[in-house]
Protein backbone atom coordinates (compact mmCIF):
# COMPACT_ATOMS: atom_id res chain seq x y z
CA UNK A 1 0.00 0.00 0.00
CA UNK A 2 1.41 3.42 -0.87
CA UNK A 3 2.39 5.40 2.20
CA UNK A 4 0.14 8.35 1.34
CA UNK A 5 -2.97 6.19 1.67
CA UNK A 6 -2.43 6.05 5.40
CA UNK A 7 -2.15 9.82 5.64
CA UNK A 8 -5.14 10.42 3.43
CA UNK A 9 -7.50 8.38 5.56
CA UNK A 10 -6.29 9.31 9.03
CA UNK A 11 -9.22 11.63 9.62
CA UNK A 12 -11.90 9.30 8.30
CA UNK A 13 -13.44 8.45 11.64
CA UNK A 14 -16.73 9.28 13.31
CA UNK A 15 -15.74 12.95 13.59
CA UNK A 16 -15.37 13.42 9.86
CA UNK A 17 -19.05 14.22 9.36
CA UNK A 18 -18.90 18.01 9.09
CA UNK A 19 -16.13 17.81 6.52
CA UNK A 20 -18.06 15.42 4.33
CA UNK A 21 -21.20 17.52 4.58
CA UNK A 22 -19.48 20.76 3.69
CA UNK A 23 -17.94 19.34 0.54
CA UNK A 24 -20.75 17.05 -0.52
CA UNK A 25 -21.97 19.55 -3.11
CA UNK A 26 -18.56 19.52 -4.74
CA UNK A 27 -18.47 15.76 -5.07
CA UNK A 28 -15.69 15.63 -2.51
CA UNK A 29 -13.42 17.86 -4.56
CA UNK A 30 -11.50 20.28 -2.42
CA UNK A 31 -9.45 21.93 -5.17
CA UNK A 32 -10.84 23.70 -8.21
CA UNK A 33 -8.32 22.27 -10.63
CA UNK A 34 -6.25 24.58 -12.75
CA UNK A 35 -8.63 27.51 -12.45
CA UNK A 36 -7.85 29.80 -9.57
CA UNK A 37 -10.14 32.25 -7.87
CA UNK A 38 -8.36 34.60 -5.50
CA UNK A 39 -10.40 36.26 -2.73
CA UNK A 40 -10.50 39.51 -4.69
CA UNK A 41 -10.91 38.04 -8.15
CA UNK A 42 -14.06 39.50 -9.72
CA UNK A 43 -16.32 37.08 -11.53
CA UNK A 44 -19.44 37.69 -13.61
CA UNK A 45 -21.96 35.56 -15.45
CA UNK A 46 -21.40 35.25 -19.19
CA UNK A 47 -24.31 35.73 -21.60
CA UNK A 48 -24.71 31.93 -21.48
CA UNK A 49 -24.65 32.07 -17.69
CA UNK A 50 -27.33 34.75 -17.69
CA UNK A 51 -29.55 32.27 -19.54
CA UNK A 52 -28.87 29.88 -16.72
CA UNK A 53 -31.83 27.64 -17.39
CA UNK A 54 -29.88 26.50 -20.42
CA UNK A 55 -27.05 25.18 -18.23
CA UNK A 56 -27.30 21.89 -16.37
CA UNK A 57 -26.59 22.86 -12.79
CA UNK A 58 -27.01 21.83 -9.18
CA UNK A 59 -28.93 24.26 -6.93
CA UNK A 60 -25.62 25.41 -5.41
CA UNK A 61 -24.30 26.33 -8.83
CA UNK A 62 -27.48 28.26 -9.53
CA UNK A 63 -27.12 30.14 -6.24
CA UNK A 64 -23.57 31.19 -7.16
CA UNK A 65 -24.63 32.13 -10.68
CA UNK A 66 -27.53 34.22 -9.39
CA UNK A 67 -25.11 36.26 -7.25
CA UNK A 68 -22.73 36.75 -10.17
CA UNK A 69 -25.18 38.48 -12.51
CA UNK A 70 -23.20 41.63 -11.77
CA UNK A 71 -19.42 41.59 -11.17
CA UNK A 72 -18.67 40.40 -7.63
CA UNK A 73 -15.52 39.45 -5.75
CA UNK A 74 -15.05 35.82 -4.76
CA UNK A 75 -14.89 36.82 -1.09
CA UNK A 76 -18.24 38.62 -1.24
CA UNK A 77 -19.76 35.81 -3.22
CA UNK A 78 -18.72 33.34 -0.52
CA UNK A 79 -20.19 35.55 2.18
CA UNK A 80 -23.50 36.13 0.42
CA UNK A 81 -23.91 32.53 -0.72
CA UNK A 82 -23.08 31.20 2.74
CA UNK A 83 -20.72 28.59 1.30
CA UNK A 84 -17.18 28.04 2.53
CA UNK A 85 -14.52 29.61 0.36
CA UNK A 86 -13.18 26.27 -0.84
CA UNK A 87 -16.68 25.20 -1.87
CA UNK A 88 -17.30 28.43 -3.78
CA UNK A 89 -14.04 28.00 -5.63
CA UNK A 90 -15.00 24.53 -6.80
CA UNK A 91 -18.45 25.70 -7.88
CA UNK A 92 -16.94 28.65 -9.73
CA UNK A 93 -14.48 26.35 -11.48
CA UNK A 94 -17.39 24.19 -12.65
CA UNK A 95 -19.24 27.24 -13.92
CA UNK A 96 -16.07 28.49 -15.59
CA UNK A 97 -15.62 25.15 -17.34
CA UNK A 98 -19.26 25.33 -18.49
CA UNK A 99 -18.67 28.79 -19.88
CA UNK A 100 -21.24 30.25 -17.49
CA UNK A 101 -18.94 32.63 -15.61
CA UNK A 102 -15.80 34.48 -16.51
CA UNK A 103 -13.07 36.09 -14.50
CA UNK A 104 -12.66 39.81 -14.99
CA UNK A 105 -9.19 41.21 -15.49
CA UNK A 106 -8.15 43.07 -12.31
CA UNK A 107 -7.72 46.82 -12.55
CA UNK A 108 -4.28 46.39 -10.96
CA UNK A 109 -2.15 43.31 -11.53
CA UNK A 110 -1.89 41.18 -8.39
CA UNK A 111 1.06 42.18 -6.23
CA UNK A 112 1.33 45.62 -7.81
CA UNK A 113 0.72 48.84 -5.93
CA UNK A 114 -2.08 50.92 -7.45
CA UNK A 115 -1.27 54.19 -9.18
CA UNK A 116 -0.67 57.04 -6.78
CA UNK A 117 -3.72 58.98 -7.92
CA UNK A 118 -5.84 56.02 -6.80
CA UNK A 119 -4.18 55.97 -3.39
CA UNK A 120 -4.70 59.72 -3.04
CA UNK A 121 -8.37 59.28 -3.93
CA UNK A 122 -8.65 56.56 -1.28
CA UNK A 123 -7.14 58.84 1.36
CA UNK A 124 -9.55 61.66 0.52
CA UNK A 125 -12.44 59.21 0.45
CA UNK A 126 -11.57 57.79 3.86
CA UNK A 127 -11.39 61.25 5.40
CA UNK A 128 -14.49 62.75 3.86
CA UNK A 129 -16.91 59.90 3.22
CA UNK B 1 -26.23 41.28 -25.22
CA UNK B 2 -23.94 42.81 -22.65
CA UNK B 3 -20.26 42.80 -23.41
CA UNK B 4 -18.23 41.65 -20.40
CA UNK B 5 -15.05 43.15 -21.75
CA UNK B 6 -16.55 46.62 -21.92
CA UNK B 7 -17.28 46.71 -18.23
CA UNK B 8 -14.69 48.05 -15.85
CA UNK B 9 -14.21 46.96 -12.31
CA UNK B 10 -12.79 49.10 -9.51
CA UNK B 11 -9.27 48.72 -8.19
CA UNK B 12 -9.59 46.18 -5.39
CA UNK B 13 -7.24 46.93 -2.51
CA UNK B 14 -6.68 44.33 0.19
CA UNK B 15 -5.72 45.43 3.69
CA UNK B 16 -5.20 43.03 6.58
CA UNK B 17 -6.19 43.80 10.16
CA UNK B 18 -4.09 41.71 12.52
CA UNK B 19 -3.36 41.55 16.24
CA UNK B 20 -3.80 39.26 19.19
CA UNK B 21 -7.06 37.74 20.32
CA UNK B 22 -9.33 40.47 21.69
CA UNK B 23 -7.28 43.36 20.30
CA UNK B 24 -10.31 44.72 18.44
CA UNK B 25 -9.89 43.33 14.90
CA UNK B 26 -13.53 42.47 14.34
CA UNK B 27 -14.68 45.74 15.91
CA UNK B 28 -12.44 47.80 13.67
CA UNK B 29 -13.38 45.96 10.49
CA UNK B 30 -17.06 46.37 11.31
CA UNK B 31 -16.93 50.03 12.28
CA UNK B 32 -14.94 51.37 9.33
CA UNK B 33 -16.87 49.39 6.73
CA UNK B 34 -19.89 50.65 4.82
CA UNK B 35 -21.95 47.52 5.27
CA UNK B 36 -22.38 44.93 7.95
CA UNK B 37 -19.30 42.75 8.34
CA UNK B 38 -19.16 40.00 5.79
CA UNK B 39 -17.57 36.70 6.52
CA UNK B 40 -16.22 33.80 4.65
CA UNK B 41 -15.15 30.55 6.15
CA UNK B 42 -12.90 27.66 5.47
CA UNK B 43 -13.23 24.11 6.72
CA UNK B 44 -10.14 22.77 8.42
CA UNK B 45 -9.15 19.16 8.16
CA UNK B 46 -6.14 19.13 10.46
CA UNK B 47 -6.37 17.42 13.85
CA UNK B 48 -4.80 19.97 16.21
CA UNK B 49 -6.77 18.62 19.16
CA UNK B 50 -4.43 19.94 21.83
CA UNK B 51 -3.77 23.46 20.60
CA UNK B 52 -7.31 24.74 20.20
CA UNK B 53 -8.17 27.23 22.89
CA UNK B 54 -11.84 27.51 21.99
CA UNK B 55 -13.90 25.66 24.56
CA UNK B 56 -16.13 22.85 23.42
CA UNK B 57 -14.39 21.90 20.21
CA UNK B 58 -11.50 19.88 21.63
CA UNK B 59 -12.84 16.56 20.43
CA UNK B 60 -13.53 17.59 16.85
CA UNK B 61 -11.26 16.66 13.99
CA UNK B 62 -12.71 19.29 11.71
CA UNK B 63 -13.65 22.85 12.47
CA UNK B 64 -14.54 25.98 10.62
CA UNK B 65 -12.53 29.15 10.78
CA UNK B 66 -14.37 32.33 9.97
CA UNK B 67 -12.67 35.30 8.38
CA UNK B 68 -14.39 38.63 8.92
CA UNK B 69 -14.07 41.20 6.24
CA UNK B 70 -15.49 44.56 5.34
CA UNK B 71 -15.70 46.79 2.31
CA UNK B 72 -15.24 50.51 1.73
CA UNK B 73 -16.14 51.83 -1.72
CA UNK B 74 -14.24 54.89 -2.92
CA UNK B 75 -16.29 56.36 -5.73
CA UNK B 76 -16.06 54.38 -8.95
CA UNK B 77 -12.33 53.94 -8.78
CA UNK B 78 -11.45 51.74 -5.82
CA UNK B 79 -12.81 49.35 -3.23
CA UNK B 80 -10.95 48.60 -0.03
CA UNK B 81 -11.37 45.13 1.39
CA UNK B 82 -10.38 44.72 5.01
CA UNK B 83 -9.70 41.21 6.20
CA UNK B 84 -9.38 40.40 9.88
CA UNK B 85 -6.74 37.73 10.31
CA UNK B 86 -7.52 34.56 12.25
CA UNK B 87 -6.22 35.05 15.77
CA UNK B 88 -5.12 31.54 16.56
CA UNK B 89 -1.63 30.33 15.78
CA UNK B 90 -2.88 27.11 14.21
CA UNK B 91 -4.52 29.10 11.43
CA UNK B 92 -1.28 30.70 10.20
CA UNK B 93 -1.58 28.92 6.87
CA UNK B 94 -4.66 31.02 6.14
CA UNK B 95 -2.58 34.16 6.58
CA UNK B 96 -0.51 33.25 3.57
CA UNK B 97 -3.52 33.33 1.30
CA UNK B 98 -4.78 36.55 2.88
CA UNK B 99 -1.35 38.16 2.55
CA UNK B 100 -1.03 37.52 -1.20
CA UNK B 101 -1.41 40.83 -2.97
CA UNK B 102 -2.15 42.77 0.22
CA UNK B 103 -1.32 46.47 0.02
CA UNK B 104 -0.49 46.53 3.73
CA UNK B 105 -1.59 45.67 7.22
CA UNK B 106 -2.77 47.21 10.46
CA UNK B 107 -1.46 45.53 13.61
CA UNK B 108 -3.77 46.31 16.50
CA UNK B 109 -1.98 46.34 19.84
CA UNK B 110 -3.39 46.20 23.34
CA UNK B 111 -0.84 47.59 25.80
CA UNK B 112 -2.08 45.22 28.49
CA UNK B 113 -0.98 42.32 26.26
CA UNK B 114 1.64 43.86 24.03
CA UNK B 115 3.41 40.55 23.39
CA UNK B 116 0.28 39.28 21.62
CA UNK B 117 1.14 41.52 18.66
CA UNK B 118 4.67 40.13 18.23
CA UNK B 119 3.67 37.27 15.90
CA UNK B 120 1.79 39.63 13.57
CA UNK B 121 4.69 42.09 13.45
CA UNK B 122 7.18 39.27 12.77
CA UNK B 123 4.96 37.93 10.00
CA UNK B 124 4.70 41.23 8.12
CA UNK B 125 8.37 42.12 8.66
CA UNK B 126 9.53 38.78 7.25
CA UNK B 127 7.37 39.13 4.16
CA UNK B 128 8.12 42.79 3.56
CA UNK B 129 4.45 43.79 3.83
CA UNK B 130 4.06 47.44 4.89
CA UNK B 131 2.28 47.78 8.23
CA UNK B 132 1.36 50.28 10.89
CA UNK B 133 0.85 49.60 14.59
CA UNK B 134 -2.39 51.01 15.99
CA UNK B 135 -2.64 51.06 19.78
CA UNK B 136 -6.25 50.53 20.68
CA UNK B 137 -7.28 52.78 23.56
CA UNK B 138 -10.17 50.79 24.94
CA UNK B 139 -11.11 53.20 27.68
CA UNK B 140 -10.50 56.51 26.00
CA UNK B 141 -7.04 56.95 27.41
CA UNK B 142 -3.72 55.24 27.08
CA UNK B 143 -1.12 55.17 29.86
CA UNK B 144 1.76 54.47 27.47
CA UNK B 145 3.01 56.87 24.82
CA UNK B 146 3.83 56.11 21.21
CA UNK B 147 7.57 56.04 21.95
CA UNK B 148 7.16 53.57 24.80
CA UNK B 149 5.13 51.23 22.57
CA UNK B 150 7.63 51.58 19.71
CA UNK B 151 10.48 50.68 22.06
CA UNK B 152 8.66 47.76 23.61
CA UNK B 153 7.89 46.31 20.17
CA UNK B 154 11.42 47.00 18.80
CA UNK B 155 9.93 48.57 15.69
CA UNK B 156 11.97 50.04 12.88
CA UNK B 157 11.87 53.84 13.08
CA UNK B 158 9.90 54.21 9.84
CA UNK B 159 6.99 52.04 11.02
CA UNK B 160 4.15 54.37 12.04
CA UNK B 161 2.67 53.94 15.51
CA UNK B 162 -0.67 55.63 16.15
CA UNK B 163 -3.23 55.72 18.92
CA UNK B 164 -6.79 54.84 17.99
CA UNK B 165 -10.18 53.82 19.29
CA UNK B 166 -11.48 51.03 17.08
CA UNK B 167 -15.04 51.68 18.26
CA UNK B 168 -14.90 55.03 16.47
CA UNK B 169 -15.37 54.98 12.70
CA UNK B 170 -13.37 58.14 12.07
CA UNK B 171 -10.49 56.93 14.25
CA UNK B 172 -10.39 53.57 12.50
CA UNK B 173 -10.43 55.19 9.07
CA UNK B 174 -7.61 57.53 10.08
CA UNK B 175 -5.53 54.42 10.88
CA UNK B 176 -6.14 53.28 7.30
CA UNK B 177 -5.06 56.70 6.03
CA UNK B 178 -1.83 56.34 8.02
CA UNK B 179 -1.21 52.95 6.43
CA UNK B 180 -1.80 54.21 2.88
CA UNK B 181 0.43 57.24 3.49
CA UNK B 182 3.08 54.81 4.75
CA UNK B 183 2.77 52.73 1.57
CA UNK B 184 3.06 55.89 -0.54
CA UNK B 185 6.14 57.01 1.41
CA UNK B 186 7.78 53.62 0.77
CA UNK B 187 6.85 53.71 -2.91
CA UNK B 188 7.49 57.34 -3.77
CA UNK B 189 9.83 58.50 -1.04
CA UNK B 190 8.72 60.71 1.85
CA UNK B 191 9.28 63.98 -0.01
CA UNK B 192 6.61 63.29 -2.63
CA UNK B 193 3.62 62.21 -0.62
CA UNK B 194 1.68 65.37 0.14
CA UNK B 195 -1.99 64.87 -0.71
CA UNK B 196 -3.71 67.99 -1.92
CA UNK B 197 -6.27 69.28 0.53
CA UNK B 198 -5.00 67.34 3.53
CA UNK B 199 -2.16 67.44 6.07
Amino acid sequence: MPADDDDAHEWLDADAGPLVRSYAVTGGRARPGASTFDLLTYVVATPAGQRRHAVRLQPEHRAVLALAQEPISVAELSSRAGFALGVVRVLLADLFDEGAVTRMAPAVAPGHIPDDHILQAVILGLRHA
Amino acid sequence: MRDERARSIPTAIKILVAGGFGAGKTTMVGNVSEILPLHTEEVLTSAGTDSDDLSGVEAKRTTTVTMDFGRITIGDSAVLYLFGTPGQDRFWFLWDELAIGALGAVVLADTRRLADSFPSIDYFERRGIPFVVAVNCFHGHQPFGVDAVRGALSLDPEVPVVMCDVRDRRSGREVLVTLIEHVRAITLGPAHTAVAGTS
